[in-house]
C-alpha cells in the first residue's frame, strides 16, 4: 500500500506542477480571475445591496443560493453522525455513582436501590470522574458570557466587519463546548438538550428556505430579498441588507447548534451518558 | 407557478428535512407521509419543467433575481429535464418500497432515515438542474455526506465499506473542485453558459485541459469507472436495503450526466472531443472497465455483489458510448442513463423483497424461491432480460445504439466488450435463476418430494407496487424507445 | 539560475499548495489508521483551500469592505483597491463542507471501532480474512 501510495501521489505532483506553467504570477491584479467577474462585486455592492462587506455580500445575496445548501451540509452533518452513532434505550450501567461532597466518599447503588435526594450533599459522577477543579470552571464561567456577546457581534456586525454567521455561530458553538469541557456532558446536556440542538440547527436551514420561499410567494424569484421591501417598509436595496442579515441570523443559529450536535454524539459515542 | 419550477423543485425536499426533524421528535409517523408529499411534488415540479422545457426550449432561473454570470443561474435543458423526470421518480418509488424495510430497523431513529433521504434526493436534483460548476460542488457534497451516512447505516460491514466511500468521494470532490479552481484561475467565471464562451477565445489551452483532466478524474472516482471502482461495490452490497434502491441506481448515472453536461455546456464538446489522445483514452478505461467489471461480477456469491460488479460495467456502457463522439453512441449513453436507473432500481427493489424474506443475497439460500416468491422472480426475470438486452425491454435498445455507435466510430474493441458482457450477464442470470428451480433441502440434507408443495411467502404488497410498476416500465421504455429519441435526445446532441 | 529562482519565488503559492496536497493524498492512501487517514483527508482539504485564497490576493489592495462615506460624500471605489472576495467566499464554503466531512467520518470511525475493535486498517482486513 506504501509503494503504490507513492506512485499515486508522485504522477498527482507532476500533474499539479505540470499545470502550473501558464498559471498567472502571485497576487497579479490582472489575472483573469480578478478581473472578469469580481470587479462587479466590488464595485457594485454597495449600490445593489448597502453592504460595504463583500464576501457577506456576496456569501449572502449574489451567492445566496450556495449558502443555503451549506448550510444544508452542515445540517446533514450533524444528522448524519446522530443517525450514525446515537444510542436510544441501551441499556443503562447497572450501578450509579454517586459521590458524598462534603466527605468525598464515593458509593454505588444497584439498580432499584433508594437514590439520595438531589441536593447539594450529593452528586451524580461518570467512572471518569475529576476531581472539581475550582480554577477551570470559574475562568470557564467567567469568560463564557464574554465570548458569547462578542458571537453575537460577529454575526450582527458581518455587514461591515470580517464576520458573519458561519463565524459567529462557530464561537458561539465553542462556548457551549467549553462549557462542557469544563464541566461535563450531561450537566450541559440538561442545560441545552440534544432535542433543542437538533431542532435549531435544522430551524436555521428553515429560516433561510423559508425567506427565499416568501420571496418567491411575494411574486419575485427564489431568494430575491428585494421582494421583501413592501414587508419591510424599506426600499428594495435596503431590504437585500435586512434579507442578508435574516440569512446569517440563520445559518448561526444552525452552525452553532449543529456544532454543539456533533460535540455532544461524538465525544460521547452517541450514549450521552457518559463522555468528557 | 410553472415558472417557479426550478426552485420548488428542490427547495420542497430541503424544507421538508426540516418538519421531519422538528416533529421527528414527537412522533415518528409523520416522517414517512412527508417524505412521501415532498418527494411526490418534486417529481410533479419535474415533470411540469419537462413539459415547459419541450414546449419553449430552453428555461433560464436566475436565483436571487441576478444575471448570470454574477449569480447563480438555473439553465434547464431537455437533457436536464429528463433526467430530472428519472430521479423523481426513482426516488419515489423506491420510497414507497422502502417503507416496510425502514419499520423496525433503524432503532428508533427512521425520521433522521427519511431526512436524510430527501435531501439526497434534493441534492441529485440540484446538480442536475444547476447552471453554475461552484454550485455543483457543493450539491455533491451534500449527496455524498448522506449517502455516506445512510450507506454506514447497513449491518456488519457497513461502516467500514461507508468510510472507504467516504475518503474515495472526498478524494474525488476535491479533485472536482481543483479542477473548478484551475478554471477559475484561466476565466474569471463560474457559470456555465459562460465558461463556455469565454474557453474558445483563450488562445493557449494549458491551463483548460488540466482543468478538464482535473474534473474529469474527480467524476470518474465518483462514478467508479474501472481502476477507481473499489469502493462501490461494498458500499452498495452492504448498505441498508432501503437506501440501496436509492444510491445505486442515482449516484452513478447522476455523475455521468454531470460528465456529459461539463463537456456539452463548459468545456464545449470541440474543445472535449477535439484533444488528441483523451477521447481514445477514455473509450479504452470504459472497455477495461466492462470487461473487468463483467469477470469481477461472475466471481461473486452474493446477489448484492453481482449487481455491483453489474453497475461497474455499465458505467463503462455509458462512459465508452458517450466519448465514441458520434450521434448514435451519444444517443446510446443518454439513454441508458434512464434505462440503466430503471434496470437497477428494478434488480435492487427485487434483491430487497428477497431480503425481506430470506434474510440474506447469499445465492445458494434461493433454492425453491420461484415458488415461494413467483411475482418478485417474474420481476427479476424481466430486469434480467433487460439487463442482458433483450426486446423488447429497454436495455436492448440503448445497447443497440451504442452498438450502432461504436461501428461507426471504427471501434472494434468497444463493441466486443459490450457483446462479451452481455453473453456474461447471460450466464450469470441464468445461473441464478436455475438456483430459483431447485427444491430446498430439508435439514436431514434430502430434497423435499416433489407433491410437497412450497409455501408462498411473498414480500408485502407496499413493496410489490412498485417493484411492479418498475418492471412494467422497462418494457413500456422499450416500447417507446424510439419516440424518446426522436422526441428528447436528438434535442440534446451538439453538432459537432 | 536567476530564472529558475524568479519562478520559484513568483509563483510560491502554487508550490505550498502541491506540496500540502501530496503530503495529504500519502496520508489518505498509505496510512494504516484510519484517523490518520482522516487526517490526511483534512491536510488535502486545506490545500485546495489555501489554493483557491491564494488566487483572491492582489498586490497593494486591503480588505474587500468596501470604504464608503458615511454622510453622503461620494467615494471613488476600485476594483484594484480590494482584494478579489469570490475566492474567499467560495473557500467559505469548502470549509464548512471540510468539517462537515470530518464530522461524518469520525463518525464512521467510531462504529467502524464498535464492529471490529481497532481503527487500523490490517488488522480489520485480517479480522476480514478469517470469516
Amino acid at each position: 500500500m506504501k509503494k503504490t501510495g507513492l506512485i499515486m501521489v508522485i504522477v498527482t505532483g507532476i500533474l499539479l506542477i505540470a499545470g502550473t506553467t501558464e498559471f498567472p504570477d502571485w497576487a497579479d491584479p490582472n489575472s483573469p480571475a480578478s478581473s472578469h467577474v469580481s470587479p462587479y462585486y466590488i464595485l457594485k455592492a454597495i449600490d445593489d445591496t448597502a453592504v460595504p462587506n463583500v464576501v457577506s455580500a456576496v456569501l449572502a445575496d449574489y451567492r445566496g443560493y450556495d449558502t443555503m445548501f451549506e448550510t444544508a451540509v452542515i445540517f446533514a452533518a450533524g444528522l448524519a453522525c446522530f443517525f450514525l452513532l446515537r444510542q436510544f434505550n441501551r441499556k443503562r450501567a447497572k450501578t450509579k455513582m454517586y459521590r458524598h461532597v462534603p466527605t468525598g466518599i464515593i458509593i454505588d447503588i444497584d439498580e432499584g436501590g433508594k437514590l439520595p435526594e438531589e441536593n447539594s450533599n450529593f452528586e451524580r459522577i461518570d467512572s471518569q470522574w475529576t476531581p472539581y477543579d475550582l480554577i477551570i470552571k470559574t475562568t470557564c464561567r467567567i469568560i463564557i458570557p464574554f465570548i458569547q456577546v462578542f458571537a453575537l457581534y460577529v454575526i450582527i456586525h458581518g455587514h461591515h466587519s470580517p464576520g458573519g454567521g458561519f463565524q459567529g455561530g462557530v464561537i458561539l458553538g465553542a462556548t457551549i463546548i467549553l462549557f462542557a469541557i469544563s464541566h461535563d456532558l450531561r450537566t450541559t446536556i440538561k442545560r441545552l438538550s440534544e432535542k433543542m440542538a437538533s431542532v435549531f440547527s435544522s430551524m436555521g436551514v428553515f429560516l433561510f428556505a423559508a425567506t427565499g420561499m416568501l420571496c418567491l410567494l411575494l411574486g419575485s424569484v427564489y431568494l430575491d430579498y428585494s421582494a421583501l421591501s413592501d414587508l419591510l417598509g424599506t426600499d428594495p436595496v435596503m431590504a437585500r441588507s435586512h434579507g442578508i442579515l435574516i440569512i446569517e441570523i440563520g445559518v448561526g443559529l444552525s452552525v452553532m447548534a449543529v456544532m454543539i450536535w456533533l460535540y455532544y454524539n461524538l465525544s460521547s459515542a452517541g450514549k450521552h451518558n457518559e463522555g468528557l | 407557478m410553472s415558472e417557479q419550477f426550478p426552485a420548488l423543485l428542490i427547495t420542497v425536499p430541503l424544507i421538508s428535512a426540516f418538519f421531519i426533524t422538528a416533529l421527528g421528535w414527537r412522533s415518528a409517523k409523520p416522517a414517512y407521509p412527508i417524505a412521501l408529499l415532498a418527494l411526490a411534488s418534486a417529481l410533479f415540479s419535474s415533470m411540469g419543467l419537462f413539459g415547459e422545457v419541450l414546449k419553449h426550449g430552453k428555461v433560464s432561473y436566475r436565483l436571487g433575481g441576478w444575471p448570470p454570470p454574477f449569480g447563480i443561474e438555473y439553465a434547464v435543458d431537455a437533457l436536464n429535464a429528463f433526467v430530472l423526470v428519472v430521479i423523481s421518480f426513482v426516488a419515489l418509488i423506491n420510497l414507497i418500497a422502502a417503507k416496510r424495510k425502514v419499520d423496525g430497523s433503524f432503532s428508533g431513529k427512521s425520521p433522521a432515515f427519511y431526512a436524510l433521504y430527501v435531501m439526497f434526493v434534493s441534492g441529485l436534483l440540484g446538480i442536475t438542474v444547476t447552471g453554475d460548476v461552484f454550485n455543483l460542488y457543493v450539491l455533491l457534497e451534500i449527496t455524498a455526506l448522506t449517502g455516506y451516512a445512510l450507506i454506514g447505516m447497513g449491518d456488519k460491514h457497513a461502516p467500514l465499506a461507508g468510510f472507504n466511500y467516504l475518503i474515495m468521494g472526498t478524494i474525488g470532490a476535491s479533485f472536482y473542485l481543483l479542477g473548478v479552481g484551475y478554471l477559475y484561475l484561466a476565466t474569471g467565471s463560474l457559470n456555465m453558459g459562460n465558461l463556455s464562451e469565454i474557453i474558445p477565445t483563450i488562445q493557449s489551452k494549458q491551463t483548460i485541459i488540466f482543468a478538464f483532466i482535473f474534473c474529469l478524474l474527480g467524476l470518474f472516482i465518483k462514478m467508479a469507472l474501472f481502476p477507481l471502482h473499489n469502493w462501490l461495490p461494498n458500499a452498495y452490497s452492504y448498505s441498508p436495503p432501503a437506501a440501496s434502491g436509492l444510491i445505486a441506481p442515482l449516484t452513478t448515472k447522476v455523475m455521468i450526466y454531470v460528465m456529459i453536461r461539463l463537456v456539452y455546456s463548459v468545456f464545449t464538446p470541440a474543445f472535449s472531443f477535439g484533444h488528441p489522445i483523451l477521447p481514445t483514452v477514455f473509450i479504452w478505461l470504459a472497455i477495461i472497465a466492462i470487461v473487468m467489471g463483467s469477470l469481477l461480477a461472475l466471481a461473486q456469491k452474493n446477489l448484492l455483489k453481482i449487481l455491483s460488479y453489474i453497475i461497474v460495467a455499465e458505467v463503462g456502457y455509458m462512459v465508452g458510448g458517450f466519448w465514441l463522439g458520434n450521434s448514435d453512441g451519444m444517443t446510446g449513453a443518454i439513454l441508458h442513463i434512464a434505462n440503466d436507473a430503471l434496470m437497477t432500481l428494478c434488480l435492487f427493489l427485487v434483491a430487497g423483497n428477497f431480503i425481506f424474506v430470506l434474510k440474506n443475497d447469499r445465492l445458494e439460500s434461493f433454492k425453491g424461491l420461484i415458488h415461494k416468491m413467483p411475482l418478485t422472480m417474474a420481476a427479476f426475470i424481466i430486469g434480467a432480460l433487460s439487463i442482458i438486452g433483450v426486446p423488447p425491454t429497454c436495455g436492448f435498445f440503448s445497447k443497440w445504439y451504442l452498438i450502432k455507435g461504436g461501428i461507426e466510430a471504427g471501434q472494434y474493441g468497444f463493441v466486443a466488450a459490450l457483446l462479451f458482457s452481455s453473453l456474461v450477464n447471460v450466464i450469470l442470470f441464468f445461473k441464478i435463476i436455475e438456483i430459483t428451480y431447485f427444491e430446498p433441502e430439508t435439514k436431514d440434507g434430502h430434497s423435499l418430494h416433489h407433491h410437497v408443495a412450497i409455501p408462498r411467502e411473498e414480500a408485502p404488497l407496499s413493496m410489490l407496487i412498485p417493484l411492479a410498476i418498475t418492471t412494467l416500465l422497462l418494457i413500456g421504455v422499450g416500447l417507446y424507445s424510439k419516440e424518446i429519441v426522436t422526441g428528447i435526445i436528438q434535442h440534446v446532441l451538439p453538432t459537432i | 539560475m536567476e530564472e529558475i529562482t524568479a519562478l520559484l519565488v513568483s509563483r510560491y503559492n502554487y508550490w505550498a499548495f502541491i506540496v500540502l496536497m501530496m503530503v495529504g493524498l500519502y496520508g489518505m492512501i498509505a496510512k494504516n489508521n484510519l484517523v490518520k487517514k482522516i487526517i490526511g483527508m483534512n491536510i488535502f482539504q486545506t490545500a485546495i483551500i489555501l489554493f483557491y485564497v491564494s488566487i483572491g490576493a492582489k498586490k497593494d489592495a486591503t480588505i474587500p469592505i468596501i470604504e464608503h462615506g458615511h454622510h453622503g460624500e461620494e467615494v471613488v471605489i476600485k476594483a484594484v483597491d480590494y482584494i478579489n472576495p469570490l475566492p474567499h467566499v467560495l473557500m467559505l464554503t469548502a470549509i464548512v463542507v471540510s468539517v462537515a466531512t470530518l464530522g461524518v467520518a469520525l463518525a464512521l470511525a467510531i462504529r467502524v471501532y464498535r464492529q471490529y475493535n481497532t481503527l487500523e486498517e490490517n488488522e480489520i482486513k485480517s479480522q476480514l480474512s478469517e470469516e
